[in-house]
């Protein structure tokens, strides 16, 4: 049984000090100075891993609120620093968005009912690592499928992932890289159940062709023209046909784990929604048209506060850039609506149970930076795909913050914080300064093209890894506290061999049980509208989708129409 | 010779994309003096068989985030089908403690997890270097 505090505490006797005392004393910033001074010894200089410097204190002197309106601003106005919404999360939360992938569609299927009774709000939907290499599961050795991502090659393969599911009610991500045959295969799933388009809601969570080619070599997919083309194209058709679909996702995640720092991830990102923004201004589509429905996808490492400055620089930058730069006129657009994702580079494989302190840690920063969604990893992903046990904790972990710690009471409750306000005009001005070395590249296309970006990254990967072997930077269980003995080694998830050659027997029964003139048919329409500009390659991809063409035929017919990419190598 | 730095070829196999890994070892190789020969990732198995070849490497660093290891067995049966099997394959990355009985049965060298140190790395892969060429000398 615990007592209340104060009842175990003796009261102090109201007399002895007389408040005046303390009052006549004025607190000054020297007497601080020399205290600290005195007594720190040799400081140490710490910076962030965007390599700026951070002191003991702020005070007044860092940042003072006379810029209040200019700079922060109130929840849902501009230049929205504080939060996109009036009332934010504490209106609604944040969608819980765990994103799941592994073995067939029945086994996601299985693991995604599971994971919505377990509160999770949305539906995130991974596919297999041969699908991101854009072959069908009949070319890939069994060994590998299935082991990081849900092998999905066909309509039927979506509609067996997605059984039960309400896709008029629920919101979902697909992890669909151009050409987005995943979101094909769900509109064909959506017409054969008879939802209409515009009931359709979520977002193409890996929209964005360039973070792909920067970090994820998607240059054996398409050629970086050729992503390009059917990226604006897939913009238009949605905004057409799936008006409540957000067909871009602007990805930083992929860089930051690349070895990007957080300011010249957010630099780059930004840099990217230019790109793919004026990509479709140019193509004809008003700016209030596509960007109200443009979104952003990150990792939240562990670096604290830094991670929570770089999110509301962001938000601030990111609405004067719709505005100024772009020519937006409706609030919505100027909007810097994110998906969080808790960083899965800062995970340990040596004594994973830790893993759940460092999510946790990610988790609350990414709440206090006022994200839209959240995926918080199991402790197991440093070493698979993962397993139930731990995926539910992560889950819970999210449950916690929310109901537990209350973190949804307060919006923005470090805004007016010296430190947070001083970092966050600091990281602001390092992300313009990266943002300032792509535009003099020509854009982020360019950039992209001529190995800018990669080399930066690389630079900084390799620095970060200098800091890891100096002690610089302490991993516990890696070059801190290592020696302790490894408790715990979760088994890795490795999906049921059995199931998996039954499927892929399935799947080439599917294939040549299929009207073969009608799927010829639909991917020759494919060519025929990669030759014609005037023509929407992402209609025909619907339509070849529907007719039963799959993810490894559309690919290889965009492939012989729009070409393979160069594999760029920057050392 | 003592002084030989060695060819050690880097690269990934299987369908994952991630490179962060594969990229520093490759630079902690060639700050060690190493010959280091660096392709980017998802390459097929036959491919590197005949990069290996055309390149006269002593080892094979593959590296491994998403499973790819498990294919690396294939790998070892196609560079002893390739008369290569004095190549020393050495695979770094996320592979679990009850995968590797199945590398070093296929005839891996050395497996290297998350946060192994720089000279850790290089001392095996000299080794490696120098066994390769002890095989070669005697086959």
């Amino acid at each position: 049984m615990s007592k209340i505090a104060s009842e175990t505490v003796p009261v102090k006797s109201k007399s002895a000090e007389p408040a005046r005392a303390v009052k006549s004393q004025k607190s000054d910033q020297a007497t601080w100075k020399n205290a600290y001074d005195a007594q720190i010894g040799e400081d140490r200089v710490i910076k962030n891993r965007s390599g700026i410097e951070v002191k003991a204190l702020y005070t007044p002197d860092d940042w003072s609120d006379e810029s209040y309106d200019d700079e922060l601003g109130y929840p849902g106005q501009a230049p929205y620093t504080r939060g996109i919404y009036a009332t934010m999360h504490r209106g609604r939360a944040w969608t819980q968005r765990q994103l799941i992938g592994l073995g067939t569609p029945e086994e996601y299927n299985e693991r995604l009912t599971k994971s919505l009774d377990q509160g999770a709000s949305a539906i995130s939907l991974l596919p297999c690592n041969s699908g991101f290499r854009g072959i069908d599961c009949d070319e890939a050795p069994t060994a590998l499928l299935g082991t990081c991502g849900t092998v999905i090659n066909s309509i039927e393969d979506m509609d067996a992932a997605l059984k039960g599911v309400p896709l008029d009610q629920i919101s979902t991500a697909v992890n669909d890289p151009s050409p987005f045959t995943l979101f094909a295969f769900l509109l064909g799933v959506a017409k054969r159940r008879g939802i209409p388009f515009d009931k359709i809601t979520g977002t193409a969570n890996q929209s964005d062709y360039i973070s792909h080619f920067v970090a994820n070599h998607m240059f054996y997919r398409l050629s970086l023209p050729g992503a390009r083309r059917v990226f604006v194209d897939h913009v238009a058709y949605c905004r057409e046909h799936v008006p409540n679909w957000n067909p871009v996702s602007v990805v930083g995640q992929h860089m930051q784990q690349a070895g990007a720092t957080p300011a010249e991830t957010m630099g780059f990102t930004l840099s990217t929604a230019i790109q793919h923004a004026e990509d479709c201004i140019n193509r004809g589509m008003e700016p209030d048209y596509i960007l109200p429905r443009f979104t952003f996808f990150f990792d939240i490492s562990i670096s604290f506060f830094e991670e929570i400055a770089k999110f509301r620089a962001a938000r601030r930058i990111w609405a004067r850039i719709a505005q100024e730069r772009l020519g937006a006129k409706d609030p919505r657009s100027m909007r810097f609506k994110f998906h969080g994702q808790t960083s899965g580079v800062d995970l340990t494989s040596q004594q994973p149970l830790n893993n759940i302190a460092r999510v946790s840690a990610q988790a609350i920063a990414g709440i206090l930076s006022g994200l839209q969604s959240m995926h918080t990893d199991s402790y197991d992903e440093a070493i698979s795909c993962p397993t139930e046990g731990p995926a539910q904790i992560a889950s819970a972990t999210q449950h916690i913050l929310r109901e537990e710690a209350h973190l949804c009471d307060v919006i923005d409750p470090l805004g007016g914080s010296y430190y947070v306000e001083t970092l966050t005009d600091q990281m602001e001005e390092k992300i313009l300064e990266v943002m300032e070395v792509i535009d003099k590249a020509g854009g982020m296309y360019e950039a992209v093209e001529q190995g800018v970006v990669q080399r930066m990254i690389g630079k900084s990967a390799l620095a970060h890894q200098q800091k890891v072997e100096r002690g610089d930077e302490k991993i516990i269980g890696v070059n801190h506290l290592a020696d302790h003995e490894d408790a715990h080694e979760p088994a890795p998830y490795r999906p049921d061999r059995s199931k998996m050659e039954r499927h892929v027997t399935a799947f080439k029964e599917y294939k040549s049980a299929r009207n073969q003139s009608d799927v010829l048919r639909a991917i020759d329409r494919l060519t025929k509208a990669a030759d014609n500009e005037d023509e929407n390659i992402f209609a025909s991809i619907v339509d070849a989708a529907d007719k039963g063409a799959t993810h490894g035929e559309i690919i290889a017919r965009l492939r012989e129409d729009l070409g393979f990419g160069q594999p760029l190598v920057v050392e | 010779m003592n002084d030989y730095p060695g060819r050690v070829l880097i690269t990934k196999i299987g369908y994952d994309g991630h490179d962060r890994g594969s990229r520093i070892v490759a630079a902690f190789l060639r700050d060690a003096g190493m010959e280091v020969i660096y392709t980017p990732p998802w390459q097929e198995i036959d491919a590197v068989v005949s990069l290996a070849t055309q390149e006269d490497v002593d080892v094979i660093g593959i590296s491994s985030l998403a499973t790819d290891h498990l294919i690396v067995p294939d790998l070892m049966a196609a560079l002893g089908e390739a008369g290569l099997s004095h190549i020393r394959v050495v695979v770094g990355g996320i592979v679990p403690e009850s995968e590797h009985e199945l590398l070093k049965t296929a005839g891996v060298s050395a497996i290297f997890g998350p946060g192994s140190g720089r000279d850790d790395i290089v001392v095996a892969v000299r080794n490696c270097v120098t066994e390769s060429r002890q095989n070669r000398t005697f086959a």
